[in-house]
C-alpha cells in the first residue's frame, strides 16, 4: 500500500510522530521534580539525544534535498562557518549566527547564478 | 487571608493568557516560524500532501522529530523504524519537560493539565518559557504558558497551510535559504540552550558521526550516530570530569 493514501498516512503520522514524541513529554511531566538533574543516566540520555539531533543537522547540510542539492558543498560549509564566527563574536546570539549564515548562503547562491 | 475575587481572577487569567500569546512576536517565535516555512518547503519537495503537513505540525509539534519523520517517510522506512527513530530523537523532550514542570505548577495544579500543556513543549517554547515564566506570578504561569504554546502551534499550523502553495513558486535562492534555516537554527539554539558540558561534546560528535554512519550504514545512520556519538561524548565528558575532580 502506498503510505500516502488516505487514513494510513494519518495513522502513520499519529503513531510514528505523535505517540513517539508525546510519550516523552508525558514521562517528563510524571518524572517532574523527581528526576535528579545530576544523575548519570540522564546525562547519557541527554548526550544520545543531542548527538541524534546533531546527526540530523549534519545530514541536512551535507545531503540537502531540493535547490540546495545542486549547490556546492564548500558553499554550505562556508556559510555555516561564517555564521558560527558571527555567533561567537556576537556573544552567542542565535539570531546573529542564523542571519549571517543564511545571508552568506544567499550571496553565494546568487553569485553562482541560482 | 487569600480572598481573590473570582471575577477579578478570571479577568486576570485572560490577561495572562494574552500576555503569553503576545510571545508570538518574540524573536525565537519569529525564527521558528521562518523555520516552519523552510520545513514546509521540505515537505513539498518530499511530496507530502498539505493536509498531512498541517496535521503533522499540530500533532507532533517538535521540529526535529518532524524532520526525522519526513526523512523516514522519504526513505520508505517501515512504521517500526520510523517510530524508533522519532522516539529516540524525542527523548530530549523528557528532561526538558521535567525541568519546566516544577516552574509551571502550583501545589493545586492538576496533573492532567500539565499532561495536556506538555504537548506544546518543544525547543522554542521551552527556551521562551524558562526565560520568561520567572516574571509571571506562580498561579498564572500555566495560563501564560498555555497562551504562548497554543498560539504558537495554531499560528504555525495556519502558516504551513497557507505557505504550502507558495513555497513551490519561490525563487531558488529563497527556497534554498529557507531550507538552510532549519539546520542552522537547530545548531544555534542547541548551543545556546545547552546548560551542561556534555551537550557540546555530543553536538560535535553527532555532527561527525552522522555523515560517517550514513556512509557505513545508511539505513540506521541517525540511530547509530545518536547512540554511538552520544555514548562516546558521555563517556569522554565523564572521564574529563572525574579527572578534573581528582586534580582539584
Amino acid at each position: 500500500m502506498n503510505w500516502m493514501d488516505g487514513w494510513w498516512a494519518y495513522a502513520f503520522i499519529a503513531i510514528a510522530g505523535w505517540l513517539a514524541t508525546d510519550i516523552w513529554r508525558w514521562l517528563g511531566v510524571l518524572a517532574g521534580n523527581r528526576l535528579r538533574d545530576d544523575s548519570e543516566a540522564l546525562n547519557w540520555v541527554r548526550a544520545v539525544a543531542t548527538a541524534l539531533v546533531a546527526a540530523v543537522i549534519a545530514k541536512l547540510i551535507l545531503y540537502p534535498t531540493g535547490v540546495l542539492a545542486q549547490s556546492p558543498l564548500w558553499l554550505r560549509l562556508g556559510a555555516v562557518a561564517v555564521g558560527a564566527i558571527a555567533f561567537f563574536l556576537a556573544r552567542q546570539k542565535p539570531a546573529v549566527g542564523i542571519a549571517t549564515a543564511v545571508a552568506a548562503l544567499a550571496v553565494g547562491l546568487w553569485w553562482l547564478g541560482f | 487571608m487569600n480572598s481573590v475575587d473570582p471575577i477579578e481572577d478570571e479577568r486576570s487569567s485572560l490577561v495572562w493568557f494574552l500576555a503569553g500569546a503576545r510571545g508570538i512576536f518574540s524573536l525565537p517565535a519569529i525564527i521558528l516560524m521562518l523555520s516552519f516555512v523552510g520545513f514546509c518547503s521540505l515537505t513539498v519537495q518530499a511530496g507530502i500532501p498539505p493536509g498531512q503537513v498541517v496535521f503533522m505540525t499540530g500533532i507532533v509539534w517538535a521540529l526535529p522529530a518532524k524532520v526525522i519523520l519526513v526523512s523516514s517517510i522519504l526513505s520508505d522506512a517501515s512504521l517500526a523504524t520510523a517510530f524508533l527513530a522519532v522516539t529516540l530523537s524525542s527523548v530530549r523532550l523528557m528532561p526538558m519537560v521535567a525541568a519546566l514542570v516544577p516552574e509551571l505548577r502550583t501545589p493545586k495544579t492538576p496533573t492532567w493539565l500539565l499532561l495536556v500543556l506538555s504537548h506544546f513543549i518543544a525547543i522554542t517554547a521551552w527556551v521562551f518559557a524558562m526565560e520568561r515564566v520567572q516574571d509571571v506570578p506562580r498561579q498564572h504561569r500555566t495560563t501564560f504558558f498555555a497562551g504562548f504554546g497554543i498560539t504558537l502551534v495554531a499560528a504555525n499550523m495556519a502558516l504551513v497551510g497557507i505557505v504550502y502553495r507558495l513555497v513551490a513558486d519561490f525563487p531558488p535562492v529563497v527556497a534554498g535559504c529557507l531550507f538552510f534555516l532549519t539546520p542552522v537554527y537547530f545548531l544555534a539554539s542547541i548551543w545556546n540552550s545547552a546548560r551542561h558540558p556534555v551537550v557540546y561534546a555530543a553536538l560535535a560528535l553527532g555532527l561527525v558521526a552522522g555523515p560517517l554512519c550514513y556512509w557505513i550504514a545508511p539505513e540506521f545512520d541517525i540511530l547509530l550516530a545518536g547512540l554511538g556519538g552520544g555514548t562516546i561524548a558521555w563517556a569522554g565528558e565523564r572521564l574529563w570530569r572525574s579527572k578534573r575532580e581528582k586534580s582539584a
